[in-house]
């Protein structure tokens, strides 16, 4: 069976810092309007008396787990940029182990 | 991607193209002398391969159609848009002619050399100021001189030196390191640290050291995504963080949580500050921020209790009432709990290697231009005479004074000014309408930057096209590493700050000026390190400090390394930490820290509240974007595309503004529309409106400037609010406003 690979955001950390948006975009030469990978905001007033603030960034159809680069032994861009370090690329089931170990994750299978 | 024709080059990233405080190292990659593409470099410690995205659109601004690319001069009337290329010896035979025509006639303090914030400007403008001779080396148009400056000065007569939050910058293995440890507590105070990396601190340095354990208090009139996930969050007023950071000394002091070995041993003015702060109850500091005291007390507790604790601070500490008071009350409590130049605490931060660039405090001023110099220059220094820490205090003219003083033209007349590397009428000129009409009354005015703007557009006579990061040579030191930007691309006939500046230094002063290029002025600069630009290029373009080195932490103080005389303790007058500051009571102000009301607030201004019941903040930062730049950039403009006001919901129901609506932001100063954002993050009695807007998709010439007369909202904020010292208390966070829905027909 052929291995299948993902991508691992641990949402704890991530900032919403736009970065895997644009490192997606340079490396596929996305025009605007095109997007590999966006960033979603989810605000909730009144939670638990606070504000939470979070993000998940999606990736979308034009995501392709970056194959040329893993070819050459490098990591996804977006992967290598994200200044909060919280996306992980890997086998799926490498990636499900990490899940085990702490909370708020989540795994894509983009292809 | 690296194919054999593909060459990758490793500098260190420091303005124009990002236009940030920079130190990120990065991997340019060029094909055909074309930059394809940019990536972090991975064995950069300072962001360990990461990168922003302004750093990552590098080559949308490089190559963007509407880049300046050749000089050129006006052939028009100001404001008109009719330029015409010149070679660049012209535009310099002209500046030179006539600046020194300028300087025969009226003396070179009739110049004003402007910057903008922190980037590799500050070095080669004040080398050009100090080679023509004026004195007036100033961020014209930043009311209050209100960018980290009042915090250098708060930190620099307390302790002697500067300190920040460690998050083992010093260090190659960084978060590895050994001798490094995470604060246990993090007081962001007044920052967002997600959106960029202000003072040369990266932001999500942070974030790792969440990862390993520190917990957060955040001080804010806005929740964070830092605010989100802090223990503690204190919602606080807009301008009143002195009177918290005094009922937070009070509580620690009267808990007797403090460190007291260090107190007795290392410190002096302990009793006066103490009493000092006697009043800032928790009750009464409670009633000024809007923090309640419960909140404030269990803060304090924590901060205190926690060891190591840091606290990282923004900008708005300066821009509150008194912004050096301010600073130097948040100063004391790290010094109070022992957290100074210890592991996780607030780190001594020197110019690594002891090499300058910017001359971040006198000491290196003096260093680089002899004390004669500066000491004459500063005599006509603008603020100088009215202002102790203007006069004594790093080399900046007093903004607020400066613009005045084109207007009255007392003491002394200015006739011109040089612009480099910043849109003072798109950025940060506060009271935007009168640094219009003043500016327009100077005989020449000199612009050299990347992009056209509204200010180039409303005044330059010539025009010089500046070179990105990736196409020069430069060096930098602040804090460290000690790196090299290593050119990669040439791109039209841009040129860098330093290679104009040192072009024109040369000419209005050549006995001063050994060095025939930039390289040997760099490599001048960098004997402290022993190192040359080229050995630093080739190892990858950085360095950090070496063992033992008084630029390389922790506990410098016990070993003698700070002071010029070897001994223990530290570089100000009593050689301790001076909660009584002998220093400010020299240039006589207030030795101790208080507290001053904003200009204009329901307390000061009741009548004036009534009319305008919202504080404007201003200047929250976008990720994609740096200050006015960047909103040409296609990939970063997508992501933040409008000129937006954050409104609380409730706020915005009750007046029946929806989300996307345009509203109208008013004072007596003007009015300027927004696009709504409604939003629970933003406090219900505060609006927060980002700064830095102009439309580059508009019209130019006069009179629509790219929209600044709609859109900036600078336009609203007065100057002259400037503290004591000089230095501090632009009103950018807290002048008052009223808002209303733009009706139909309305444009
Ligand atoms: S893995 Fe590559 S293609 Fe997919 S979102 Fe990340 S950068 Fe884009
Ligand atoms: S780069 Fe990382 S931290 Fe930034 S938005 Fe993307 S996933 Fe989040």
């Amino acid at each position: 069976m052929k291995v299948r690979y993902g991508l691992l955001i641990d949402y704890e950390y991530c900032t919403g810092c736009h970065t895997c948006e644009v490192a997606c975009k340079q490396e596929h030469n996305f025009p605007v309007g095109r997007w590999g990978i966006k960033v979603n905001e989810i605000i909730l007033e009144n939670f638990n008396n606070r504000v939470s603030i979070d993000y998940l960034p999606f990736p979308t159809d034009l995501c392709n787990l970056c194959s040329h680069r893993i070819q050459d032994g490098m990591l996804p861009s977006c992967v290598k940029h994200c200044q909060a370090g919280c996306m992980k690329f890997g086998p799926v089931g490498e990636l499900a182990m990490e899940m085990e170990k702490k909370g708020k994750m989540v795994l894509y299978t983009p292809k | 991607m690296a194919d054999s024709e593909t060459r990758v080059v490793r500098t260190t990233v420091w303005s124009p193209g990002p236009g940030c405080h920079g130190g990120c190292g990065a991997k340019l990659y060029v094909k055909d002398g074309r930059l394809v593409k940019v990536e972090g470099d991975e064995d950069h410690p300072f962001n360990q391969g990461r990168a922003c995205p302004r750093l990552l659109a590098l080559t949308q601004y490089v190559y963007h159609p509407e880049r300046l690319l050749y000089p050129m001069k006006r052939v028009g009337a100001r404001g008109e848009g009719k330029w015409e290329r010149i070679t660049w010896d012209e535009a310099l035979d002209t500046i030179e002619k006539k600046l020194k025509d300028i300087r025969d006639e009226y003396g070179p303090e009739s110049v004003l050399f402007c910057q903008g914030t922190g980037r590799d400007i500050g070095g080669p403008i004040s080398f050009l100021a100090y080679s023509y001779g004026s004195p007036n080396w100033v961020q014209l148009g930043l009311a209050g001189q209100s960018c980290y400056t009042p915090r250098l000065a708060a930190m620099s007569v307390t302790f002697g030196d500067f300190a920040v939050l460690d998050a083992g910058q010093f260090f190659v293995e960084r978060y590895e390191s050994k001798e490094w440890q995470p604060p246990k507590c993090i007081i962001i105070w007044a920052q967002n640290p997600m959106s960029g990396c202000p003072d040369a601190f990266q932001g999500h340095w942070i974030v790792e050291c969440m990862k390993r354990g520190s917990e957060l208090i955040v001080i804010d009139p806005r929740w964070t995504w830092f605010a989100s996930r802090s223990k503690y969050f204190l919602q606080i007023r807009p301008g009143t963080d002195g009177a918290l950071a005094l009922g937070m000394i009070n509580v620690i002091i009267n808990e007797g949580l403090y460190d007291k070995e260090f107190v007795e041993q290392w410190t002096y003015g302990f009793d006066a500050l103490k009493e000092r702060v006697k009043e800032f109850t928790p009750e009464r500091v409670s009633a000024i921020t809007w923090v309640p005291a419960d909140l404030i007390i269990a803060a304090a507790r924590f901060y205190a209790s926690s060891k190591p604790a840091a606290i990282h601070w923004g900008l708005p500490v300066d821009q509150c009432p008194e912004g050096t008071t301010v600073a130097q009350a948040i100063t004391h409590l790290w010094c109070l709990t022992g957290n100074l130049d210890v592991p996780g605490g607030n780190v001594i931060a020197r110019a690594s290697h002891n090499v300058t660039t910017y001359p971040f405090d006198s000491h290196q001023l003096l260093s680089l231009y002899g004390e004669e110099l500066v000491k004459k220059l500063s005599e006509k220094r603008i603020g100088a005479q009215r202002y102790g820490m203007v006069r004594n205090f790093r080399g900046w003219a007093q903004p607020d004074m400066a613009i005045e003083q084109i207007l009255t033209g007392d003491p002394y007349p200015i006739k011109a000014a040089w612009i480099q590397t910043t849109n003072i009428l798109g950025g940060q000129a506060a009271d935007l309408r009168k640094h219009y009409e003043a500016l327009k009354k100077l005989d020449f005015i000199v612009a050299a930057d990347t992009f056209m703007n509204p200010t180039i557009m409303a005044l330059a006579d010539i025009v010089l096209p500046v070179a990105t990061f990736a196409e020069k040579e430069s060096f930098r030191s602040w804090w460290a590493p000690l790196s090299v930007v290593v050119p990669a691309v040439k791109v039209g006939e841009c040129r860098s700050d330093w290679e104009i500046n040192l072009e024109l230094a040369r000419r209005f002063n050549p006995e001063g000026i050994p060095w025939k290029t930039v390289k040997e002025l760099i490599n001048e600069r960098l004997k402290p390190s022993g190192k040359t630009f080229d050995e630093l290029a080739a190892q990858g373009s950085w360095e950090m400090p070496p063992e033992g080195h008084p630029s390389r932490p922790y506990r410098r103080y016990e070993k003698g390394l700070l002071r010029p005389d070897g001994k223990p303790g530290f570089r100000t007058p009593t050689g301790k930490v001076e909660f009584y500051s002998k220093t400010l009571e020299e240039w006589g102000l207030d030795p101790l820290p208080y507290y001053e009301e904003p200009p204009e607030s329901e307390v000061r201004t009741p009548e004036l509240f009534k009319k305008y019941p919202l504080i404007m903040a201003t200047g929250r930062r976008s990720p994609v974007y740096f200050h006015a730049e960047h909103r040409m950039i296609p990939w970063l403009r997508e992501i933040d595309p409008d000129p937006i006001i954050e409104i609380n919901t409730s706020t915005a129901k009750e007046m029946g503004i929806e989300d996307g609506e345009w509203v109208w932001i008013e004072n007596d100063r003007g009015r300027i529309k927004r696009k709504a954002r409604v939003t629970p993050i933003i406090h219900p009695k505060v609006v927060m409106v980002p700064h830095g807007w102009w439309l580059p998709e508009t019209e130019g010439k006069e009179p629509y400037l790219y929209g600044i007369w709609e859109y900036n909202c600078n336009l609203l904020i007065p100057i002259g609010t400037q503290g004591k010292s000089g230095f501090g208390g632009g009103a950018y966070k807290t002048t008052l406003c009223r808002i209303r829905k733009m009706e139909k027909g309305e444009v």
